[in-house]
């Protein structure tokens, strides 16, 4: 499945799997802040040549619009993974039933939107699912964002439930023997047993994905949300100056990193100080 | 007919068992423990000595033949596995303790939420099986932090919480440190010599020679032969036995 493998990490299925996760390092940030510095002195020069007000002052003017955008997206992948991970973790636990069938029905439900690329995932609901559902007499809006959130939800979803199974799989075999041999059932060895040990186990890669979807939330914009990137967008064109667009993408990649590194720092610390036990 | 003490607490008869692969890894073993019996099971490493025992208390379903533990059939689908393994303790290899639990909470485990016992009594009879164990003070330590030794003998002393009828050893000194052989092999010595009934698997040979009331040799999915461990390492009879004791001892 080496040929799945791509940097665009985010589109692409990937695999938690793979060796090493894909992560945020610290070069990333070092070579984003370099571009940025050179897109800035090359705007600034641009706006002087043509007497315009500087990048700098500009982009500062726009921080707080985006701020907001951004505020959507932290937002959204807050609410994905939360149903992701409320909805995967049942689904993992289908994965190792004892039932064939709903064993099969959950490995192919997991299986599918694991490997559907995410932009796929969701123009389907944003598409498919209705602008409003009537629950009981009451009628709930589905906006566009909660669309698209409900849409990166599923590949959470689907790779929440692999974790768990992989999770699981990856305790020795030994303590369910021993745990069955001190006549505890299937029902208290999972939860005594075996669960709590692959909650452990499975934080650092949960992270991990949290620091993926919140990367990925950008792809939003292309269903229309109001999220960061689509802002971004928005200000260069009321903006329409060609020397800011550089920069601007620029900056908006900075607020992720500067999200999402600390997560993978502490992912990183909680990984070596699980491995040593 | 109700079982009685003066029959045997576990009996095979004729026991088959084939694994998915095909390879049939039990070839009809038959066998007898009585009450307050050690018997010890040596063989060459494959000849099915783990799935022998795994098939006593039911963790392998056996294809053909009987297993009864107190008169009861554990080849039999309406069998209440869980009643079965109150009954028959058993100790493995390794990763046997609970790596998120610690000694005392490993020992505890079962006896509170399988047999719904008083948090309280049970505690205090931990705290004895760990003495006994001879592991005072490491009843807060979690298994990563003691010895391979020492969580056998914590793994030793939860199956006991559970006071089984009968104990299964699978060669639980087989992945120790030499060090901590010793401790493991006294502690079961003990339980022996307090009447327990134990299945012993093991490469031990002098600690078979004095546990065992009788010693048991398989071979390829059969039991080649059995004696009183004194005539049975002085004069086994088989070639087979005699060329497996040459390599071993
Ligand atoms: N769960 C299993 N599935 C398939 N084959 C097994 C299983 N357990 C054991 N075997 C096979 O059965 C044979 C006997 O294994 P085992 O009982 O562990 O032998 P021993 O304990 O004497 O080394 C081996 O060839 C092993 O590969
Ligand atoms: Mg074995």
């Amino acid at each position: 499945m080496i040929a799945n493998r791509s940097d665009m990490a985010v589109i692409k299925p990937f695999r938690i799997a793979a060796a090493e996760p894909w992560r945020f390092t610290v070069w990333h940030g070092l070579v984003l802040v370099a571009a940025l510095l050179v897109a800035l002195g090359i705007g600034e020069a641009q706006a002087a040549a043509a007497e315009k007000p500087g990048i700098i002052a500009t982009i500062l003017k726009w921080t707080p619009l985006l701020a907001q955008g951004f505020a959507l997206n932290i937002a959204m992948s807050f609410l994905a993974m939360a149903i992701g991970t409320v909805i995967g973790v049942p689904l993992g636990l289908a994965q190792i039933s004892l039932l064939p069938p709903v064993r099969a029905g959950s490995w192919f439900v997991t299986q599918f939107f694991r490997n559907s690329p995410w932009l796929v995932l969701l123009f389907y609901c944003m598409l498919l699912l209705p602008f409003e559902v009537n629950i009981g007499g009451t009628i709930i809006p589905l906006p566009g964002w909660l669309k698209s959130t409900i849409g990166l939800s599923l590949p959470v979803m689907a790779n929440v439930s692999e974790l768990v199974r992989g999770a699981v799989r990856s305790i020795p075999f030994a303590q369910w023997e021993s745990a069955e041999s001190l006549a505890m059932s299937r029902g208290q060895t999972l939860r005594m047993v075996i669960l709590p040990q692959c909650i452990k186990r499975m934080t650092p890669p949960w992270m991990n994905l949290y620091a993926i979807l919140t990367v990925a939330t950008p792809l939003t914009s292309v269903v229309g949300v109001s999220e960061a990137m689509t802002l971004t967008g928005d200000i260069l064109s009321s903006e329409a100056r060609t020397e800011l667009l550089v920069p601007m993408y620029l900056y908006l990649l900075l607020w992720f990193f500067l999200y999402c590194y600390p997560i993978a720092r502490a992912t990183l610390a909680l990984e070596k100080r699980f491995q040593v036990r | 007919m109700p079982w009685t003490p003066d029959q045997p607490l576990v009996r095979l008869a004729d026991v088959h068992k084939t694994f998915g692969g095909g390879v049939e890894v039990l070839k009809g073993i038959t066998m007898d423990v009585m009450k307050g019996e050690v018997i010890c099971i040596i063989g060459p490493s494959g000849s099915g000595k783990s799935t022998l025992l795994r098939c006593v208390n039911a963790l392998v379903p056996i294809d053909r033949g009987s297993i009864l533990v107190e008169g009861q059939e554990v080849n039999d689908p309406k069998l209440d596995k869980l009643a079965l393994r109150r009954k028959v303790g058993m100790v493995f290899q390794q990763y046997n303790l609970f790596p998120h639990k610690t000694a005392l909470e490993n020992v505890m485990m079962a006896p509170v939420h399988v047999l719904k016992r008083d948090k309280k009594e049970v505690e205090r009879q931990a705290l004895a099986l760990i003495a006994k164990v001879r592991l005072t003070g490491k009843e807060e330590s979690y298994p990563g932090e003691l010895s391979g030794g020492q969580q056998q003998r914590i793994a030793i002393a939860r199956s006991l919480a559970m006071n089984p009828d009968v104990m299964l050893f699978d060669e639980v000194t087989a992945a120790l440190d030499p060090e901590t052989v010793k401790g493991v092999l006294v502690t079961i010595r003990e339980l022996a010599e307090d009447g327990m009934t134990c299945m012993i698997v093991t490469h031990e040979m002098g600690f078979a020679r004095e546990v065992a009331n009788r010693v048991y040799f398989t071979d390829g999915g059969v039991l080649v032969e059995h004696g009183p461990p004194k005539e049975f390492f002085a004069s086994p009879r088989d070639p087979r036995t005699r060329q497996f004791l040459d390599q071993i001892l």
